[in-house]
């Protein structure tokens, strides 16, 4: 027993630079993904919302057009996504492998998601309360930015938490297929090599940043929801 | 003030408001009666322009509102303030921020805000509250936050839309002793949108039935609600059991004489006696009327006949 423990010690000490350029190759791409998805995801919500038929100015043709991409695309499994975006990947990075490369997939990904979860949350915002802004003379766009943006601002904290946890996840997979990160970790050294330690320490690692990023998030919700 | 003519509205073929025509007058306050589906919150929304109509003309502040563009919209309901059922406060702001705003949304400056907002929280009595958000506020503050929001941009005309179906009795009748306060001092004209007779009667001066978007009763409400029409009646869900011998003689009481005892001196006058078979009182404008029902035989009705026609301070008729 003694003697596996040494083992495992001295392993997971030899791994220390693997997993921590690991970890960093994952954050970089995570964190990048995350924000350029929400600002295309946001951006993409408020056309939806402005377009809905209970919307500010209802647009069916719009918003059926919108939808439908947005639903395309979130109907791919991820994997297969980022090798149909192969061409598209080389064209926009240089290259389709490696950590830059890969945020490519995961914003396109991840995009239509958030842009559904920021809909939801404007949706989400009572009617009346649109109404009475209506009733005092606001325009459409003071309606969006003194009313819709505020009140769902707690809700799209929370979607944009639970996004990037999705985008974690979404980047270990996408070190199997050609990205780094804690992903590519797993599946060179752990997978192929066959090593229990590695798998052991990625997943681990996996868990602590999930539960800091959700942590952090829920923090966020608590102190600005009233 | 207001003026509608031959008003009527569609929604999908179906004729939601059925021929309205109407006039509130400058100071009132109005009421717009009916159940629930009548129409009534949509004719309300017509006169800030939240919802179009069909048919006829709306003049608002001398504005015919189906012609005004979206800025002349805007203009036109800077002038008229509105109040919701459950209160439409923005839930993420707190009181200051709801009740400022409109004047924020129409580019007034701090100092202007600040020095309005303190006086509206003064007349709706919530200066403690300033900063604290709506959830931690009863039924009745959030009300008040939403009345004095309605305020800040002086309107002359407050639209209500059931805005005490969600209170209390006790809550309903300080919410609506606020809004004859605003209509008297502040000298807003008020309509109310509301299925509750009670509100009606305690501070509206004229109201108009609804029914099925038709229009079944228009005026004063102690003309309405004394002696109310047999539409009128089944509006109210009101039916009278009275006994089909003899004769029945309906009695209008008017405020001015509901305190006199003339019932008991008509009886002891003519030495009669006669069975009280219904009858009611009601305080309409914190003014008391009531209505009573005698039942005598054939013979005897007419010495009372005689005796209502000369004392002519009841109204009366045989029923």
């Amino acid at each position: 027993m003694n003697q596996y423990l040494i083992e495992f010690y001295e392993k997971s000490f030899g791994m220390k630079q693997v997993l921590l350029e690991a970890v960093i190759e994952t954050l970089t791409m995570s964190l990048i993904s995350t924000l350029v998805a929400t600002v295309i995801g946001f951006i993409l919500a408020i056309i939806l919302v402005i377009a809905d038929k209970e919307g500010l100015s209802p647009n069916a043709y719009i918003y059926k057009s919108l939808d439908i991409i947005i639903n395309t695309l979130r109907s791919f499994p991820f994997i297969i996504l980022i090798i149909v975006l192969f061409p598209l990947t080389k064209f926009l990075v240089g290259k389709q492998t490696g950590t830059f490369a890969m945020i490519v997939p995961l914003i396109i990904g991840t995009a239509p998601f958030i842009a559904r979860m920021i809909e939801n949350a404007f949706k989400e915002v009572d009617s009346s309360v649109i109404e009475a802004a209506k009733s005092f003379g606001a325009t459409k766009f003071q309606i969006i930015l003194r009313v819709l943006l505020p009140e769902a601002f707690p809700s799209i904290i929370s979607a944009i938490t639970l996004a990037l946890i999705i985008i974690i996840g979404f980047s270990a997979m996408a070190g199997t297929v050609g990205g780094g990160g804690l992903g590519a970790v797993a599946m060179n050294y752990g997978y192929y090599r066959f090593d229990g330690i590695y798998i052991f320490w990625t997943v681990f690692i996996l868990i602590v940043l999930v539960q800091i990023f959700q942590s952090i998030g829920d923090f966020l919700y608590k102190i600005i929801k009233h | 003030m207001i003026d509608i003519k031959h008003l009527s509205k569609y929604f999908d073929n179906q004729k939601v408001l059925d021929d309205i025509s109407l006039h509130v007058n400058a100071g009132e306050i109005f009421a717009i009666v009916g159940h629930s589906g009548a129409g009534k919150s949509t004719l309300l929304r017509c006169i800030n322009g939240l919802e179009g109509f069909s048919e006829g003309d709306m003049s608002v502040l001398g504005k015919e509102v189906k012609h005004l563009s979206e800025s002349g919209l805007g203009e036109l309901r800077k002038n008229i303030g509105m109040i919701f059922q459950n209160f439409s406060l923005l839930n993420q702001k707190n009181v200051y921020d709801n009740i400022a705003l409109p004047m924020k949304v129409w580019g007034y400056s701090n100092d202007e805000i600040k020095i309005r907002v303190d006086e509206l929280l003064n007349l709706v009595g919530l200066e403690s509250k300033k900063f604290v958000y709506p959830k931690e506020l009863s039924g009745g503050q959030k009300q008040r936050v939403a009345i004095a929001r309605a305020l800040t941009l002086n309107p002359k005309i407050l639209l209500s839309d059931e805005s005490t179906s969600a209170l209390d009795p006790n809550t309903t009748k300080s919410i609506l002793e606020l809004l004859q306060e605003i209509n008297t001092k502040l000298g807003v004209t008020i309509i109310i949108v509301t299925h509750e007779m009670e509100v009606v009667k305690k501070v509206a001066s004229r109201a108009l039935l609804l029914e099925d978007g038709k229009v079944i009763g228009l005026g004063r409400i102690d003309e309405l609600f004394l002696r109310p029409d047999e539409k009128m009646m089944k509006f109210l869900g009101e039916d009278e059991e009275l006994p089909k011998e003899g004769v029945n003689i309906r009695l209008y009481f008017p405020s001015n004489v509901s305190y006199n005892p003339i019932v008991t001196t008509m009886a002891r006058e003519l030495n009669i006696n006669f069975n009280i078979v219904w009858g009611k009182l009601e305080k309409l404008n914190d003014n008391v009327v009531g209505t009573l029902v005698i039942n005598i035989d054939e013979q005897t009705s007419i010495v009372i006949k005689n005796y209502l026609q000369e004392k002519a301070e009841v109204i009366w008729e045989v029923i």
